[in-house]
């Protein structure tokens, strides 16, 4: 369990942000026949959505007082991604990266994040997008909290109230919009309706660039955690296949011609396929 | 592993009422209980249930866990999983089912942390190998390819996509057996809900059909001619993300990867390209629609019917063409 025992921590607020850097889902390139993606023709950048968990994180710092710690799981050129979120406000970031962390599931990787929190301690809460655009599980946020053993709001789109003796927010869940109390220790996985993420300035930018990324790998993390859990040993599930999905099963009826004639020839179909 | 034994699925309630998610994952569940000649069970938590709970044996399920009790009424994630962890552990099913939805996507990593087990989000199919392991079939990379995937450890699972699976014809004459469970009770989980109000006016992840606008529109009030032909049609108005993101409509009404994901009888995308993340969201709908003035726009690619030509010139057209038909069409 983790304590925030030190007076620094409850008279501010500190923040863990979750982040990981994915690649451009606009550049990688699906090949349907081969069934085959190549991701060497994107450019890496953060997980859209971390970038609202950051900006909020930096919110409530910039409310409360207090240091944002952005932590991230994956290979040394993550750290260009660390780098872009101390230029929006980070304080501090952390990447854990090892090869023995590799072919992680989200027990996993969630594992791996959850032992470096307990490294750090001294947190009230922690940030996370709600889900990423590679891996799209939306799981490691609420797995962290389980490892840890805190609470924690999903779909988190407004923070509506942040002191330090605690958080009021408001998440979606189905049809119903929540309002929800909580006390640190939390964690919360945010919606893109939550902020619009700062642009950072060039000034930052360079400052950012000469700022410290703190490595971590497996044996910074050992102590007190089990080797076995990390990257594919920990991991219980795997991808054996991978196939691009193909557009079969679609009609592929084109109308052309004046909007007259397409809109009557179309309607007709219409009526026949929606009576069957 | 050969302790574990039978198919178990999440029911899912809010208010008191059975998330239609359930009867689907009852469905696939029976089919892979029946193939793999297991139990097929159901965990359900609330208060004051029990006029439900043989829904859920008429949809397919053998036996049902019920946990009823004041403090389950509305869903704490920590209550929640503490029951269920507690019941799989005693009860030991191979597989355990949950729906995609916001609730079973926050519960689910939960339970499967507390168990030490395998998750697979969002799947869009299930199968079982030769073996009897469960194949869990998940788009991945905004949609873009399907992922197969396997769980070394027990029990296996698998969060399922809400509108993909068939619910079975509902059998009242099934028979099943009632096992009421004593609720585990956490005074304190960390979190109060201080109030519940009903999101946005439109649900557009439960309409039946939806037309939507793109880059094609060319002012926020265009809308209004889409809503037109959606009011007419009985349908929603959705919209791709630049728009949402211009603020010309509410987010709410966004399909796409970082919006809704939708599965309408009708989808009528109108002036949008097809970016793969729109697709993500819609590609799933029975007929989809696309009307685009460039042929070569990526939304005709996954279209039923596509109409090229200009927007403005077509979508009036089709309220006239559907006017005259009105008797006939959509009835």
């Amino acid at each position: 369990m983790i304590h925030n025992s030190g007076e620094t921590a409850n008279e501010r607020s500190n923040i863990i942000v979750l982040l990981k850097q994915v690649p451009d889902i606009e550049e990688v390139k699906f090949d349907t026949e081969k069934g085959t993606l190549d991701r060497s023709s994107a450019k890496a950048e953060p997980n859209p959505f971390d970038l609202n968990a950051l900006e909020a994180g930096v919110q409530i710092k910039e409310e409360l007082g207090g240091t944002v710690t952005v932590v991230s799981m994956g290979p040394p050129q993550a750290e260009s991604a660390l780098r872009d979120a101390l230029a929006r406000g980070a304080d501090r970031a952390i990447l854990l990266t090892d090869k023995k962390f590799g072919g992680a599931d989200t027990l996993a990787t969630s594992y791996t994040l959850a032992s470096a929190i307990k490294k750090l301690g001294n947190f009230n809460l922690i940030i996370c997008g709600e889900k990423t655009v590679d891996g799209d599980t939306g799981q490691v946020g609420p797995e962290v909290a389980e490892h840890l053993g805190i609470p924690h709001i999903a779909y988190v789109s407004e923070i509506k109230k942040c002191e330090k003796e605690g958080f009021v927010v408001v998440s979606q869940r189905g049809e119903y919009r929540y309002l929800t109390e909580f006390k640190p220790l939390g964690l919360i996985t945010v919606t893109k309706d939550i902020n619009e993420p700062r642009l950072p300035s060039l000034r930052d930018k360079l400052k950012a660039r000469k700022s410290e990324i703190e490595i971590w790998s497996m044996n910074d993390l050992a102590n007190g955690a089990d080797r076995n859990k990390f990257g594919i040993t920990g991991s219980p599930t795997s991808v054996y296949k991978i196939t691009i999905p193909s557009v079969e099963g679609r009609r592929g009826k084109i109308f052309r011609g004046t909007p007259d004639e397409a809109a009557k020839k179309f309607v007709e179909e219409l009526e026949k396929v929606l009576k069957v | 592993m050969g302790e574990y034994k039978g198919v178990m699925v999440f029911a899912e309630q809010e208010d008191g009422k059975i998330h239609p998610v359930s009867y689907e994952l009852l469905g696939k569940g029976r089919d892979i209980a029946d193939k793999l000649g297991v139990e097929l069970s159901c965990v359900l938590l609330g208060f004051q249930m029990k006029n439900e709970v043989n829904e859920l044996i008429y949809h397919g399920a053998d036996k049902i866990f019920l946990h009823d009790h004041p403090s389950l009424k509305n869903f704490d994630v920590i209550c929640y999983k503490q029951n269920i962890v507690n019941l799989v552990k005693e009860e030991k099913p191979e597989i355990f089912l949950l729906g995609a939805t916001h609730l079973g996507r926050s519960l689910g990593p939960r339970i499967a942390v507390a168990l030490k087990t395998g998750l697979t989000a969002d799947c869009i199919d299930l199968k079982v190998d030769e073996e009897g392991n469960l194949i869990q079939i998940r788009p991945a990379f905004s949609g873009n390819i399907l992922a197969y995937i396997k769980t070394k450890t027990r029990p296996q699972m698998s969060t399922v996509r809400y509108k993909v699976m068939k619910k079975r014809e509902r059998d009242p004459t099934r028979k099943g057996e009632i096992i009421m469970k004593d609720a585990e009770f956490i005074e304190n989980s960390g979190m109060k809900i201080l109030k519940k109000e009903k999101a946005g006016e439109v649900n557009i992840t439960e309409a039946d059909i939806i037309v939507s606008g793109g880059r094609g529109l060319k002012k926020p009030d265009d809308f209004k001619i889409l809503r037109e032909l959606a009011d007419f049609l009985g349908g929603v108005v959705g919209s791709s993300r630049p728009l949402v993101d211009e603020g010309w409509i509410g987010r709410e009404h966004q399909v796409g990867f970082s919006g809704n994901t939708v599965k309408p009888k009708l989808y009528v995308a109108c002036g949008i390209s097809g970016a793969p993340q729109h697709l993500a969201g819609m590609r799933d709908s029975d007929i989809i629609v696309a009307i685009n003035t460039d042929p070569s726009a990526p939304i005709f690619k996954v279209a039923d019917y596509g109409i090229v030509g200009d927007l403005y010139e077509v979508v009036p057209k089709l309220i006239d063409e559907i006017r005259k038909n009105k008797n006939k069409v959509l009835s």
